[in-house]
């Protein structure tokens, strides 16, 4: 049996010492000794969240495939066990083997989402990894950053020493096969690095060398040596049946993760283009898997994890083309075994209702519309392309058929927004409550009840908003402030429920979304002075992030309030995301023009994308 | 058709919770493929119950839940089934059928549980401690201050502890476990160290349940047997 890194004193003394024990079913053991590789596969966050997430289950699986290659997992020890670590001098360690990850020849560290900035330098403070890569020596793992927050590495560029950009499926088979190499050529950590920098996707920021004006901005943005590319492409596989790596038997964790269930990627990219939606954006062109695989991965999968839910994961489930097939097939084959079937991002239609009703209780569930902004101008603007009258239709229709909950989701600060478009979010909660109450009283389920939840809009790279600014605290708490009245102002008042997130933590996340190598001083200092878990409200505190832009005397309106004109070199410029500045440009003026662009399958608006030879731009021509 | 599955709990799995070994087991039982009932409704469980709790950092070779299957499964091969899925530190050691009905439900029947109980490396009391446990245990009553929320109360423990003696170094420990009428190892030890004069070191306890117990004689005269021992193997 394996000895666990921890020892019992301190597991019993934290809370769910099952994060840290490793070996759940399906978890992968290998002999350290017969591999030659070691790659510790870290999401900096709590277990129960990581856990959750399908990139690095992806790559956990594919990763392991490999003979030479033992790839383990860690994630970030919560406050408690932290705190320990640090007095007692643990080192931290991956679940498997539960050994330090010091001794581990990679570090892979997925981005998700800003706010877990703060973590990742815990990550490599814990293992004993010095923080910035700078001052790393040969002994040290090789620190490797991918996932979404990856298309702007630059605020993390100095505490890493390699970014994967795109879908992993690609390059990281060439990337190890270099390591080896480098490594029985008894080459160095440089040599290595300077191999991987001319794999595709793999950017390696000591590479490049920055210069600003006066103003602030980039004046340039070059390699530093010779081979190096000036581009660094984004990778994306095209064969979804023969490139895409199917998990085959997911970890099962002992404790219950945030998302305990299967996760079945149906497609990748989205054809919409929401002009806000990075994610819209970056993983484009929007690629199908093929429905009976689908259905065979399902099966297996359920079976070799035990669980009791499936859920399906793409950016807009009801835009899968075999949608229908694939839910029927999976509520007739699995849901007299007592199996779930959870369907997040499904259009509200006749047909989403029809599968709702046979697969949850409706007096149980609630129907969710996330229309984004309040005024069909300002959804002309993002891109929306959800109208008053869908949403009436479908919430129409649901109560009909016995829902009587609304969940509705909407974005405050978004380019262009007026006062009107803001009073907009409360009119249409109230027509929603009045189309609820048309309904005769003895066919309606007793009162509605329709939450109004928004958010504070975070321009991100690689969108049409990208050069857009944000607005400051105050701002954003006024605009809090006007939804909230209009609400209170309207007939059913009592009906709608509102609920809105902090704008500090909002602006943090612009701030690092958009930022530049210069910000990891202040990230650098903030997690010095005790940031941790930023994205968690309870361990938040934007009082520490304050000092420390104070400290560091770094701007935090140069990178959220100002508006960007299009001709300034942005940080992320260095990156090929796929999609082409010039798209992005004609988007910005599109959105100001009120002007909406169709999606991927009604037209193609040359994105850029086509470039990679599949998915729906090839879609009608097959 | 009704079967009683005992498992052990070993290693590092002694980290994983009670609520989470049901977890884990409802999941085994999917894996394994065998014919589980479940309840109605729009979240059907399976309908399945746990014998004792176990807390966290105990190991045990002695644990049950009971578990109701739609149809007849030889009880070797739900045995063999559910071991070729699980994780480490768990396996199944026996499978019988118990008769039908709420009667038998495994939670209701435990009485008595066996333990042993070792302390860990530097937290052995300072006293001399292993020649005095046939005198602890020889006392009439021991009382210890039970504390709720609401109140203090004096309880006499003693009639709880059926048998202490020490195996190997290490302290054997029979006590009522019964929903009304229980104790818990380490509250025993602690007495038995406060009365010794020593206080008890943090985590000092490392703890093995060995067996769990249903009564099948009376107040008066206990006749303890395993609950496996209340089934009997299907071919």
């Amino acid at each position: 049996m394996r000895k666990l890194a921890l020892d019992d004193e301190i597991l019993l003394q934290v809370d769910k010492a099952a994060r840290y024990i490793g070996g759940e079913v399906n978890s992968v053991m290998k002999d350290k000794n017969s591999v030659d590789i070691r790659f510790a596969m870290c999401f900096p966050d709590v277990y129960e969240i990581g856990m959750s997430n399908l990139g690095m289950m992806i790559l956990y699986n594919m990763f392991n495939e490999r003979e030479d290659v033992w790839c383990e997992r860690l994630f970030s020890p919560w406050t408690d066990l932290d705190q320990i670590m640090r007095e007692k001098k643990v080192p931290l360690f991956a679940l498997e083997s539960q050994d330090p990850v010091k001794e581990f020849d990679f570090l892979g560290i997925t981005l998700g989402y800003e706010m877990c900035y703060t973590n990742v330098l815990q990550v490599l403070d814990l293992s004993g990894i010095p923080l910035l890569a700078a001052e790393r020596g040969e002994e040290d793992p090789l620190v490797i950053g991918g996932g979404a927050c990856a298309y702007n590495p630059e605020p993390l560029a100095s505490f890493f020493d390699m970014f994967y950009i795109g879908e992993g499926e690609t390059s990281y088979d060439a990337l190890f096969d270099a390591y080896k190499s480098n490594k029985a050529a008894g080459g160095t950590r440089e040599e290595f690095l300077l191999l991987a920098s001319q794999i595709p996707g793999i950017y390696v920021p000591a590479f490049y060398d920055v210069t600003y004006g006066e103003d602030g901005t980039i004046v340039s943005f070059r390699p530093n040596r010779e081979g190096v590319p000036e581009k660094v492409s984004k990778q994306v596989i095209i064969d979804m049946e023969k490139e895409y790596r199917a998990i085959e038997k997911p970890v099962v964790p002992f404790i219950k993760a945030t998302q305990d269930r299967i996760t079945l990627e149906i497609q990748r990219g989205c054809i919409r283009g929401c002009r806000f939606c990075q994610a819209g954006m970056i993983y484009r062109p929007t690629r199908e898997r093929d429905v009976e695989t689908l259905k065979a991965s399902a099966k297996r999968m359920l079976q070799n994890t035990g669980h009791e839910e499936i859920s399906l994961s793409s950016l807009s489930s009801s835009d899968y083309t075999q949608l229908k097939e694939l839910v029927t097939f999976l509520i007739d084959e699995f849901h007299d075994k007592a199996v779930n079937i959870s369907l997040p991002s499904l259009r509200i239609d006749a047909f989403a209702l029809d599968v709702m009703s046979k697969v949850q209780d409706v007096k149980k569930s609630s129907l969710t519309f996330a229309p984004e902004a309040g005024s069909q101008r300002l959804r002309d603007v993002i891109n929306k392309g959800l109208t008053e009258e869908d949403i009436l239709k479908g919430a129409g229709e649901a109560f009909r058929g016995g829902w009587n909950r609304v969940k509705l989701y909407f974005m405050l600060g978004l380019p262009t927004e007026t006062e009107e478009d803001m009073k907009g979010i409360a009119h249409l909660a109230e027509r929603i409550a009045e189309e609820y109450y048309e309904i005769p009283k003895d066919q309606r389920n007793g009162k509605v009840q329709i939450n109004v939840s928004t958010s504070f809009f975070v321009p991100k790279p690689f969108t049409p908003f990208q050069w857009a600014g944000m607005y400051s605290e105050n701002d954003f708490v006024e605009k809090a402030k006007i939804v909230k009245n209009e609400i209170r102002a309207q007939l059913n008042q009592r009906s709608i429920k509102y609920s809105w997130h902090e704008p500090d933590v909002t602006i943090l996340e612009g701030f690092l979304a958009r930022g530049d190598r210069r910000c990891a001083e202040v990230i650098l200092k903030a997690y010095k002075k005790g940031a941790l878990y930023d994205a968690w409200s309870e361990s938040f505190h934007y009082s520490i992030w304050k000092e420390a832009f104070a400290e560091t005397g770094i701007d935090l309106d140069f990178y959220t309030l100002r508006e960007r004109s299009t001709d300034e070199i942005l940080p992320w410029d260095f990156i090929d995301a796929g999609v082409t500045k010039e798209f992005l440009i004609r988007e910005w003026k599109q959105a100001h023009a009120e002007n909406v662009t169709p999606n991927c399958r009604q037209r193609c608006s040359g994105c850029g994308v086509k470039q990679y030879g599949g998915g729906v731009c090839y879609e009608s021509k097959n | 058709m009704k079967v009683r599955i005992k498992f052990t709990k070993e290693g590092t799995a002694k980290f994983v919770g009670h609520l989470d070994t049901m977890r884990y087991f409802q999941k085994a039982l999917r894996r394994a493929g065998l014919p589980v009932a479940f309840s109605g409704g729009y979240s059907p469980h399976m309908i399945m119950s746990f014998a004792a709790p176990l807390g966290v950092g105990t190991t045990s070779l002695g644990e049950y839940f009971d578990l109701e299957l739609t149809e007849t499964v030889p009880t070797a091969v739900i045995e063999e089934q559910l071991n070729s899925t699980m994780a480490e530190g768990i396996r199944v050691v026996s499978v019988c059928a118990v008769e039908d009905g709420k009667a038998s439900k495994a939670m209701a029947l435990v009485a008595a549980a066996d333990y042993l109980v070792e302390f860990r490396d530097g937290k052995e009391p300072e006293a001399p401690w292993k020649d005095k446990i046939s005198e602890f245990y020889g006392l009439p009553s021991i009382s210890v201050i039970k504390k709720t929320k609401r109140s203090e109360k004096e309880v006499d423990i003693r009639p709880f502890i059926y048998e202490m003696e020490l195996q190997d170094g290490k302290v054997f420990l029979k006590l009522a476990s019964a929903s009304a009428n229980y104790t818990k190892p380490e509250l025993v030890m602690d007495t038995f160290q406060n009365w010794l004069g020593c206080e008890p070191k943090p985590f000092c306890y490392q703890v093995q349940r060995l067996e769990v117990y249903a009564d099948t004689g009376s107040e008066e005269k206990h006749i303890f047997v395993p609950l496996e021992a209340l089934g009997e193997k299907v071919e």
